[in-house]
């Protein structure tokens, strides 16, 4: 399936896009985790297992075992900062 | 709360404060208390001085993260009217970033819901700032103390 993912803030930034188009063949937000981080590089670093990053799924905060609709708008960012 | 008594917006221009209250209270003679939290962007965080700030946020998943707030609020409070304006963009010290305004019967409900909604708006709103300052650009850490000041509601009536 395809997914829109989004980037925000200083992920969007280390990443060097707002968003993209990926072909998804696994299940959950760990599994689109997996994916990004196998890219390597920043992908690898940002994402690693500790480091603090949020996963929106359809506009909702999920966690990591969530499962991915197909068409989903997925977002990743750092932990929130407003007000 | 009656259907419609309900402001959430996102905006890039400043707001009113004084404007805001009167719109709340205007005709509405149940009201009795109003509750108002107007944070501003300071000169200068962490130790270091900020000469501006920018705002960036995640259009659709704010406005409905937002609602949901003011809706928890609304099941946890009796309220009248609630109205949420947080800005976007580039700010300087000393503009306004977000108001939160609440109305109810008495203060009691109008000061907690007040509270909680800006609680919960720092720690689940999609907002990010980025900073700068005299050693540069930097975006800014989310903080202990908010979560924890989030949190403490889950054990309060």
């Amino acid at each position: 399936m395809t997914l829109r993912v989004l980037y925000f803030a200083r992920l969007r930034e280390c990443f060097g896009m707002a968003e993209e188009s990926i072909e998804f063949a696994g299940v959950s937000v760990a599994d689109l985790i997996a994916t990004l981080q196998a890219r390597g590089g920043v992908w690898a670093e940002e994402l690693a297992a500790g480091r603090a990053f949020r996963v929106a799924v359809n506009q909702d905060v999920v966690a990591l075992d969530a499962a991915i609709p197909n068409a989903a708008e997925v977002a990743i960012f750092p932990p929130v900062t407003g007000g | 709360m009656k259907a419609g008594a309900m402001k959430v917006v996102v905006q890039s221009q400043p707001f009113d404060l004084g404007a805001e209250v009167a719109a709340i209270s205007q005709q509405r003679t149940a009201i009795g208390a109003i509750a108002s939290f107007v944070g501003l962007a300071r000169d200068s965080n962490d130790g270091s001085g900020v000469t501006a700030m920018t705002l960036e946020h995640y259009p659709g998943m704010t406005e409905k993260a937002l609602v949901t707030l003011v809706d928890e609020a609304c099941a946890r409070w009796t309220l009248l009217d609630v109205t949420v304006i947080h800005r976007v963009g580039r700010l300087l010290p000393g503009d306004p970033i977000v108001l939160v305004a609440v109305a109810s019967s008495h203060r009691g409900e109008a000061f907690a819901a007040c509270e909680f909604i800006m609680d919960a708006l720092k720690t689940r709103a999609p907002f990010w700032k980025k900073e700068e300052t005299p050693g540069g650009e930097r975006w800014v850490d989310a903080r202990v103390s908010d979560a924890e000041a989030a949190e403490r509601w889950d054990g309060i009536e």
